[in-house]
């Protein structure tokens, strides 16, 4: 199975990063945008087996290594192919 | 006393670190291997600056599972004193050591110039001597170095007195409160993002490096 991690900034941290792709983006005509806020995308390739242990262990690899709990948050979702 | 420099791959000022230690202040001074499990009798450690690993992930991410920092923590939490400087900083925040994180300049912008510090926080052993009223010049070199701290956490570092320097004139790269260096809770771990090494000898700069260091060092 694979699993799929995104790791974004935590709400009121800021990303200057976003800031720089939203005001590009408005530049670009797409005033709409109200706000860009940037990530991370990791995936994982995990044997196949129980969905509920997987994730446990892809939210400790996130806890351990993946994300950084002081400003980022993760989410992890499993899926059966990349 | 003898200094362990924590050489990773992708450091790139544990050379100048280690000269400055050995050959402007006169201590024994060894280059440590971070695949090594040993500290060899270091009596001080300090995790210079650089790029560990390629700062792939985060900076510090994975240096901080790096064999030799299972010692690092073991000596820290004997009682013995660590210092980090830009990366090490940033190694040491992700160990755990020192409480916060350092992200992305605020300016999008890698920083490589001087900045003023002052020096805060309580009587410590890392900034004993040092003038709290003079401003130090020092180097930055730096992607990630906006220091961020959450409230409570900022209330405690500022309660506890463990904020060691503040960027004194502009606030370089948006740190919160302009924080440039805190010491960890049991104020034997201390991290700066700025660089006392490359401004230790009036050759590099006005020396101001030197009063840093030496103080840092508490020699």
């Amino acid at each position: 199975m694979v699993a799929r991690v995104y790791i974004t900034l935590k709400p009121g941290v800021l990303d200057p990063a976003g800031k720089a792709v939203e005001s590009s983006l408005h530049t670009l005509g797409f005033q709409d945008v109200a706000s860009v806020r940037l990530g991370k995308y990791i995936e994982l390739e995990l044997p196949e087996g129980d969905g509920t242990a997987a994730k446990a262990r892809v939210e400790e690899m996130c806890r351990k290594l993946l994300a950084n709990t002081v400003v980022e948050n993760y989410r992890v979702e499993l899926g059966s192919e990349r | 006393m003898k200094v362990g420099v924590v050489v990773f791959p992708g450091s790139n000022c544990d050379e100048d670190t280690l000269h400055v230690v050995r050959d402007v202040f006169g201590h024994p001074a060894q280059l440590l291997w971070h695949k090594d499990r040993d500290l060899k009798g270091s009596d001080y450690v300090i995790l210079p600056g650089g790029f560990a690993h390629g700062d792939y992930l985060r900076c510090g991410a994975i240096a901080r599972f790096s064999p030799v920092m299972e010692e690092v923590v073991a000596f820290a939490g004997r009682g013995g004193p660590v210092l980090g400087i830009c990366n090490g900083f940033q190694i040491l925040t992700e160990a755990g050591l020192l409480p916060g994180a350092l992200l992305h300049n605020a300016g999008q912008s890698f920083l490589c110039r001087d900045v003023l510090l002052r020096v805060d926080g309580s009587p410590n052993r890392f900034t004993g001597g040092l003038s709290r009223t003079a401003t130090f010049r020092l180097p930055i070199a730096h992607m990630d170095g906006r220091y961020f701290i959450d409230d409570e956490g900022r209330r405690r570092l500022e309660g506890e007195g463990r904020v060691l320097f503040r960027y004194a004139d502009d606030n370089p790269n948006g740190s919160l409160a302009a924080i440039a260096g805190v010491l960890g809770e049991g104020r034997n771990v201390a991290g700066l993002m700025p660089h006392p090494e490359r401004n230790a000898e009036p050759v590099l700069g006005n020396g101001d490096g030197r009063a840093v260091f030496a103080a840092l060092l508490g020699s």
